[in-house]
């Protein structure tokens, strides 16, 4: 394998890892917060018991977020030297930030998961709020960073460097607030919708069963209230994407030409030889209107841009499918949760609607992985969009196959003992 | 250079941060060392003592080690470029061990709760305590030892990958790194427990470690004159280093002599003394240079507009988490006030 490819496999895989806790660890304190302050309220024991078998599961979540995000925080500067040289300094605003948030959330953490019958009630329920807000900040503050990648602002080049530079401006760039805040829904909505699976998973076995019936209806509200709020900010990246990274938006629509009036795309074949996407069932002109909100507004097509400034079509085009996808099926179980819950005045525990909530658990975090899969294969080939390429960051350090096979095998690992735990977190006491 | 360059109050910081690092997360990896030579009929007791003391604080600890690369790459961008080019396979090998250790810590709480499989987990966890600080000290050894030969001006990395650190100084810094690491745990445990039989246990392992922390230091002097012939004219020459020297020497004996005696309270503020007079002198040392011997904190320093908000944050940052952390360590490590006996460990409910 290529030097740059086993790279850029070895950072796409470590985030593809990281994100899923770093996700976790930014929804479950909402859940556990929830159920301990509903208990804090009506002096209920079972969402005492909620809280404590929540955070449980997720102390394992955290442990393995920190050491993941630690090896991201590394391979920056071991993968991409040449490009941290470069941002390092611009991006650093939000990094550095950054280290603060992870300093008040893993403090809290402690004293969340450790300290129940240490510190009075209520501080221990806000100590649960400090690792929510330390969560949601670390998670908005590297997406800024990110978002940089794709419309770097907040400096200028002179002689192929960078000058002049404003770190705030940089944070504070045009997809910063589009992108920190789908990505903060995405993460409240996958965790939801995949707590609430495990739950209508028991409550189908046990539909009377409090425990679940309160976990259910707990991680319900958060999922489906999220579902709801997701394809807006969706469609606010959109339309960023419009303005800003039109090759990225026709690479995610499969749309080679530039044309007025142009429809969306589900499913097809891109062919990338013969540019042309090949059976796709088109809905007229809403491209067009979703990017714009107008049905004939122009769309630019890839061939505007030379082939080697274009990103791999097929693998944007499908992820962005895959993640719009996940999307729909979730916010029609959101919907009809609630639409059942006001029709029976009470939990929508329908054995159907059940099998359907357990089939959402993973769609959420697929959802994620896609999304990311959008944002940063449509970046290609650039690394700072139209600023530096991708090939020009990467280490000269040879045999990168070797770090890459490593850390694969590692997080294999990792992740199949995470699975056995989880299982044992929560069938052990069923 | 005058002392009110902006990069010098980052390099102060980041050298604090980094003597912050070794005083709680390197007792963490200490913590390992002791469990992996857990040893006599109080082998599992000694264990339990160390999951009890770390549970609640690593992942806090292990923040401070996130700070030191922030700030690298923020402030002097070039120096991390290089350090990631030419100490690839060190770091590498630390990232493993940082992953591992943390991992096995927890599924260790998690796993089945049988003899084997705690073992097995209580191994893993030991192990990777041993090579990261290791690799962490071969990685600072190799930064101080003035091999890592870099164009300024390209920022082009003219070492190869692995001559830098594959050498016998910096090997023994990372050894001496770990030695005190597991003094530091040795000493924190002997207060973290009011059982006498346990107290002796970490005794012994204190004396042990702080006997081995003096041999270290004295190999890697020896080896410095070849191996980091800059640091050694830097620790060797200058006014303030016989002085220094001789305090550093003198908080050692005087520690020895404290856990000795079995004064705990007084070896539990002499060790960390010790360990920031090491550190700090080693900074002084290397000081200008962040990677000797062609950058310095100067020549690789981002602009004043970068420099100016970072410090804001950290002023703002200390403001916080200085608070909290105090607030942390008095719930886990606070003594009851009215006894004055140590919380009892049952009461932490996992
Ligand atoms: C639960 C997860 C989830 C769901 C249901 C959706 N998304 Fe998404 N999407 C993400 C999770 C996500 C993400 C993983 O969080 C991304 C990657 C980068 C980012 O900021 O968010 C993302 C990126 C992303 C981008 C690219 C932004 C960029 O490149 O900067 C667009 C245009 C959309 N999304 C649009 C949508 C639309 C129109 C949806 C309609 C339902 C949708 N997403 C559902
Ligand atoms: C290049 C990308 C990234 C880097 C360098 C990075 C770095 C890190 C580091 C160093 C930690 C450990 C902190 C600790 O010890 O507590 C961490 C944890 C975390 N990261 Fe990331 N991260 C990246 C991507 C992301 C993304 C995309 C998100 C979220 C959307 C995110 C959210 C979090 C959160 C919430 C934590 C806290 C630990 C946890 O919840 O398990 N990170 N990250
Ligand atoms: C956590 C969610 C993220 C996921 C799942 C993700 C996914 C990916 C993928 C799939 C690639 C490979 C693209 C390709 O080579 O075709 C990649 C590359 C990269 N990502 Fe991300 N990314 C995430 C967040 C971030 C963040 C927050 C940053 C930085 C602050 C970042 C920095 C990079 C860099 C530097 C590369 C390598 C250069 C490149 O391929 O463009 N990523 N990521």
């Amino acid at each position: 394998m290529e030097d740059l490819l086993a790279a850029r496999a070895q950072m796409a895989m470590s985030l593809a890892f990281h994100i899923i806790f770093a996700s976790i660890g930014i929804a479950m304190p909402l859940l556990m917060v929830i159920a301990e302050g509903l208990w804090l309220k009506t002096k209920d024991e079972t969402y005492l018991t909620l809280a404590k078998r929540w955070s449980k599961g997720t102390a394992i979540m955290f442990a393995v977020g920190a050491v993941s995000g630690t090896v991201l925080s590394f391979e920056l500067g071991l993968l991409w030297p040449t490009f941290m040289a470069y941002a390092g300094p611009i991006i650093g605003m939000p990094f550095s930030l950054e280290g603060l948030a992870f300093f008040i959330e893993a403090i809290f953490l402690g004293i969340y998961l450790y300290g129940w019958n240490r510190v009075p009630k209520t501080v221990h329920w806000l100590a649960g709020v400090m690792v929510l807000l330390g969560g949601m900040m670390s998670g908005i503050f590297v997406v800024t960073a990110n978002a940089w990648m794709n419309t770097p602002t907040g400096f200028t080049i002179e002689d192929g460097k960078a000058v002049n530079i404003d770190p705030i401006a940089a944070m504070l760039n045009p997809s910063s607030f589009s992108q920190a805040l789908h990505m903060t829904i995405a993460a409240f909505l996958a965790v939801g919708f995949a707590v609430a699976g495990i739950h209508a998973y028991f409550l189908r076995r046990d539909p009377q069963n409090e425990f679940h019936r309160k976990a259910f209806a707990i991680a319900l509200c958060v999922g489906g209230i999220f579902s709801l709020l997701q394809p807006i900010s969706g469609d606010i990246s959109a339309k960023r994407l419009a303005k800003y990274q039109p090759v990225k938006l026709a690479a995610m629509e499969a749309q080679w030409e530039t044309e007025r009036g142009a429809p969306l795309r589900i499913g097809g074949i891109p062919d990338e030889e013969a540019e042309v996407t090949r059976y796709a069932i088109e809905i007229p002109k809403a491209l067009s209107f979703l990017a714009h909100f107008d049905f004939n507004a122009e769309i630019k097509g890839l061939k505007e841009f030379p082939p080697e400034n274009r990103p791999p079509v097929a693998i944007v085009h499908y992820a962005f499918q895959i993640m719009v996808g996940c999307g729909i099926v979730m916010i029609i179980a959101g919907i009809l949760g609630g639409w059942l819950a006001w029709r029976h005045k009470g939990l929508p525990i329908k054995n159907w609607y059940l099998r359907f909530v357990t089939i959402c658990t993973p769609l959420g975090f697929i959802a994620i992985e896609a999304g990311w899969t959008v944002t940063e294969v449509g970046r290609q080939p650039w690394v700072i969009y139209n600023i530096m390429r991708t090939a020009d960051a990467v280490t000269p350090m040879p045999h990168l196959i070797v770090p890459f096979i490593g850390f694969t095998v590692l997080y294999i690992f990792l992740s199949i003992i995470v699975v056995i735990l989880l299982r044992r977190q929560i069938f052990i006491y069923d | 250079m005058t002392m009110f360059q902006l990069e010098v109050y980052i390099a102060g910081v980041m050298l604090m941060s980094l003597i912050v690092y070794m005083l709680t997360g390197g007792a963490d990896f200490g913590g390992g060392v002791w469990d992996l030579f857990a040893t006599g009929r109080r082998a599992k007791d000694q264990r339990e003592l160390i999951k009890h003391a770390l549970a609640p604080i690593w992942e806090a600890n292990h923040v401070w080690l996130i700070v030191i690369v922030v700030l690298l790459f923020v402030a002097f961008p070039v120096a991390f470029a290089t350090i990631g080019t030419a100490l690839h396979i060190p770091l590498t090998l630390m990232l493993i061990g940082i992953v591992l250790r943390g991992t096995a810590f927890v599924f260790r709480t998690y796993d089945d709760q049988s003899e084997t499989t705690h073992l097995r987990w209580s191994r893993l966890f030991a192990i990777a305590s041993i090579i990261t600080p290791i690799m962490l000290g071969v990685t600072l050894g190799a930064v101080a030892s003035g091999t890592i030969h870099v164009n300024v001006e390209t920022g082009i990395v003219e070492t190869d990958f692995i001559s830098s650190w594959f050498a016998l100084f910096p090997f023994a810094i990372g050894v001496f790194t770990l030695t005190l690491c597991a003094l530091l745990a040795a000493v924190y445990l002997t207060l973290e427990t009011d059982n006498p039989e346990l107290q002796g246990d970490f005794r012994i392992r204190a004396l042990v470690a702080a006997v081995s922390v003096g041999v270290m230091a004295g190999i890697s002097f020896l080896l410095s004159a070849e191996g980091a012939p800059s640091i050694r004219k830097g620790l060797g020459n200058s006014i303030w280093s016989v002085p220094f020297h001789l305090l550093t020497g003198a908080v050692a004996i005087w520690a020895i002599w404290a856990i000795w005696k079995r004064h705990y309270p007084l070896a539990r503020v002499l060790v960390p003394i010790q360990v920031i007079l090491i550190i700090f002198g080693w900074g002084l040392a290397q000081f200008p240079h962040i990677v000797s011997p062609n950058l310095t904190f100067s020549n690789t320093a981002a602009s004043k507009s970068v420099l100016q908000p970072v410090l804001i944050i950290v002023v703002i940052g200390a403001v916080i988490v200085i608070p909290a952390f105090w607030y942390l360590y008095a719930v886990f490590k606070g003594r009851d006030d009215k006894t004055g006996s140590l919380i009892e460990q049952n009461k932490t409910d996992i």
